[in-house]
């Protein structure tokens, strides 16, 4: 062995060509993920106080079935499996803040395993599927179990007056009209997510100012709540007024968490202003004229369906292209 | 005051500070300039000289061709000791003239003979910048007399100097601006004379204050010119991003400044053009940024033109472990490279030694449809859908989703959460476009 090496001069050698940009933002779909089931931290805890702490074991089992589906059907797939991106587990979470309190366990797994199977994976996984996974879940639980689903708790500080019906449904069926404020703090019956307006407000502005949430789907929502909605309350003042309709059921959990996610909402700007006005618009309509007392899920699943088409319609011009194509005219 | 702005974009993080403080210093000759003769768009400058020959600093090599051209000459007194192909930082061989620099000092430097530029007329301005060789200094390296020479028919009737240096990392705009505010007005005022324009707009972003108070001072009593602060945001020295905000006109696709009435110089090109007229100085020295974690002493440096790039990272004291990857340019446009002999060039805005941290990406997944690329592509492109032609070879359907008009900013791939490489298909797609577009013309004559 020779100890003796000529000192060469050293000249690093340069491997990384890729080309510009060479900088790149922080995010990754991950940390979005993640960052979404951080932003349901006030509605999970909010469904706890209120609903106890057997609800803490409903999310569980949902996230722990949903991941657990991701990662069987990859794998079965031989694709790479991805379950720590958070995706998965946002669906179970999702799903379960749509399910009544003290529902079935088995169920609930139930409902994880058809959101990330049928929901998600059939279409090829992230990013292909068409309906938003934890509504596909939980419309098929609606369509299987329709009595539990719909079989409501009364809240631990529920005050004189309220029962354990959803304020929907007590004024669908017993037209007794709930508080405001009380469908804002969260002390009626409802979903394990959806009644704490607060909760739901905190973690959907968050993810607003992260930038994660693009503002223009909740508020076209909203907005289309108050147009459509006002007009029906115009035109007969026993319908509830708008922002009944805003406080009542899944709106904002819908408008905040549901319509919002990324994979199954337009693309484009003014996509995103139509496609919010449109649920709103289909809800509106199944409150007040449908059997059901609550919409939300399938106001935002038939507006999913659209989502190519808005894609296509609303294809923004071209920088300076109005202005050539007037100036030919 | 409000500052203007254009809609979409991004902002990525500055890294100004590791040079915003740092004056230009003159960086010495070095031992041999690679001169290569194509160092602006259109035409190569064909040489005069041959291997052998002595030169003079500041003395012509290669005279333009053409009218889209400009000649070259040399930064240093020395012997041409070959003409043929040399690395360049475009990444491809090109012709180059090599010099020799001859150790002795005093090599005074060849001066064309100063014009006053209170009576100089439109036209000795124009054979004076085509003359003095000046390239526009913003990286696309258009010959700027071109630009100061628009066709009879087109009205021109704002002149914006470019002081967004939008580009992360890059100060060197920013230096000049602080650092010879009275030349670059004057050079300023010579575009406006050669292209009779009485307006004129210095657009500055705001994470300037400094320099748009400068100027502002500078201007008060200057008819017809005026500082804009902009929205610090990039792509927002873009030409096109750059007209809209300061005039609120859009160019259209394929369209240039001019057809809105607008002529878009650069801050540096505004001072080559006063050193060219007022102290008859020919353009061999580029003003650059040398800058990145990756480099031992971050600096503002004016560079010989023809300085290989391994000579202005060893004046600033060398790299660090850490780096991995070397730029030409920015960091959102800049080209990579993997030959440190490629020299300074004209329009060499600056030398990025990046370390993994900076450059880190994360890994690529598939599309979610998240519309981050479409509300930001400041064209109002879908980045997202023509990438995905160009991956799927649907080149006829890139092409009707007007893929040409991509400017290749980088916004798009630079804000991808899943990390997708937009933009770079985005430019595969348009060279397979333009390769099928010229078949055509050919299948049709």
């Amino acid at each position: 062995m020779t100890t003796e090496t000529t000192a060469e001069p050293k000249q690093k050698v340069y491997f990384d060509l890729t080309t510009s940009p060479h900088l790149h933002s922080k995010w990754s779909t991950a940390k979005v993920m993640w960052f979404v089931n951080i932003a349901l931290a006030p509605s999970v805890a909010a469904a706890i106080v209120f609903f106890g702490i057997y609800q803490a074991i409903i999310m569980v089992t949902a996230v722990a079935f949903a991941v657990g589906t991701e990662a069987a059907v990859q794998s079965v797939r031989k694709k790479q499996v991805t379950w720590f991106d958070g995706s998965a587990a946002l669906t179970g979470l999702l799903l379960a803040l749509t399910l009544p309190p003290n529902f079935s366990l088995s169920a609930t797994a139930i409902g994880s395993v058809v959101a990330i199977g049928l929901g998600k994976q059939i279409f090829g996984g992230l990013g292909y599927n068409i309906f938003n996974p934890a509504l596909v879940g939980r419309a098929f639980l609606q369509a299987a179990f329709p009595v539990q689903i719909t079989t409501w708790t009364q809240p631990n500080f529920a005050v004189d007056g309220i029962t354990s019906a959803t304020p929907l449904a007590a004024l669908k069926f017993d037209k007794i009209l709930t508080e405001t404020s009380s469908m804002a703090i969260g002390n009626v019956g409802g979903s394990l997510g959806e009644t704490s307006a607060a909760a739901v407000l905190v973690g959907g502005i968050f993810l607003i100012v992260v930038g994660i949430v693009n503002w223009r789907i909740p508020l076209s929502m909203i907005i289309g709540m108050i147009v459509f909605g006002g007009i029906f309350w115009f035109i007969n003042p026993d319908n509830p007024t708008p922002v009944f309709h805003i406080f009542a059921g899944s709106f904002l959990f819908g408008a905040m968490f549901m319509a919002t996610d990324w994979v199954t909402s337009p693309i484009t700007n003014k996509g995103m202003w139509m496609f919010g006005l449109g649920i709103s618009l289909i809800l509106v309509i199944i409150r007040i004229f449908g059997g059901l007392p609550e919409g939300v899920m399938y106001s935002i699943l038939f507006m999913n369906a659209f989502v190519p088409l808005i894609n296509r319609y609303t294809t923004p011009w071209v920088f300076g292209a109005i202005k050539a194509e007037k100036k030919n005219e | 005051m409000k500052s203007k702005t254009f809609h979409g974009g991004v902002h990525p993080l500055e890294y100004k500070e590791l040079t915003e403080n740092c004056a230009f210093e003159t960086m010495p000759l070095p031992d041999e300039i690679i001169l290569p003769v194509s160092q602006h768009l259109g035409k190569d400058a064909s040489p005069q000289v041959k291997k052998g020959d002595e030169v003079l600093s500041g003395q012509l090599v290669a005279k333009a061709e053409g009218f889209i051209s400009a000649p070259i000459h040399t930064s240093v007194a020395g012997k041409v000791i070959s003409l043929g192909k040399e690395i360049t930082a475009s990444g491809f061989p090109k012709d180059s003239i090599v010099i020799k620099t001859n150790g002795t000092i005093g090599s005074e430097k060849i001066l064309l003979s100063p014009l006053n530029p209170e009576t100089i007329t439109p036209e000795e301005i124009r054979a004076r910048v085509a003359e003095a060789g000046i390239v526009g200094q913003g990286g696309a390296a258009f010959p700027t007399y071109v630009k100061l020479s628009p066709p009879k028919d087109k009205m021109i009737d704002v002149v914006i100097l470019n002081g967004c240096e939008c580009e992360p990392y890059l100060t060197r705009d920013y230096r000049l601006m602080i650092e010879r505010p009275d030349d670059l007005i004057s050079g300023f005022k010579l575009i406006m004379k050669a292209l009779g324009v009485d307006r004129g707009v210095i657009g500055i972003e705001n994470n300037k204050p400094d320099a748009i108070k400068l100027l502002s001072e500078k201007v008060v009593d200057e008819k017809g010119l005026e500082v804009i602060s902009l929205k610090t945001k990039y792509p927002q020295g873009a030409e096109k991003m750059l007209i809209k905000a300061v005039t609120g006109k859009e160019v259209p696709p394929g369209k240039l400044p001019m057809d809105v009435g607008a002529v878009i110089q650069n801050i540096g090109t505004a001072i080559a053009i006063h050193d060219a007229v007022v102290k008859g100085e020919v353009l061999t020295v580029a003003a650059l940024t040398v800058s990145g974690k990756g480099i031992k002493i971050p600096k503002n440096l004016l560079v010989p033109v023809g300085t290989p790039i391994q000579n202005v990272i060893d004046f600033c004291g060398g790299v660090t472990e850490d780096s991995v990857k070397i730029v030409v340019g920015g960091p959102m446009m800049g080209v990579a490279q993997f030959d440190l002999h490629a020299p300074v060039m004209k329009a060499t805005s600056g030398i990025l030694v990046l370390t993994k941290d900076e450059v880190a990406e994360n890994p690529e997944t598939p599309c979610l449809r998240c519309g981050q690329c479409v509300g930001a592509c400041p064209l109002n492109l879908m980045p997202t859908k023509l990438a995905r032609y160009s991956q799927l070879q649907k080149y006829e359907e890139a092409e009707g989703a007007d893929i040409n008009v991509c400017m290749e900013c980088g916004t798009c791939a630079y804000t991808c959460p899943a990390n997708i490489p937009l933009v770079q298909w985005i430019r595969l797609g348009k060279q397979k476009v333009l390769e099928m577009q010229r078949e055509r013309a050919v299948m049709n004559k």
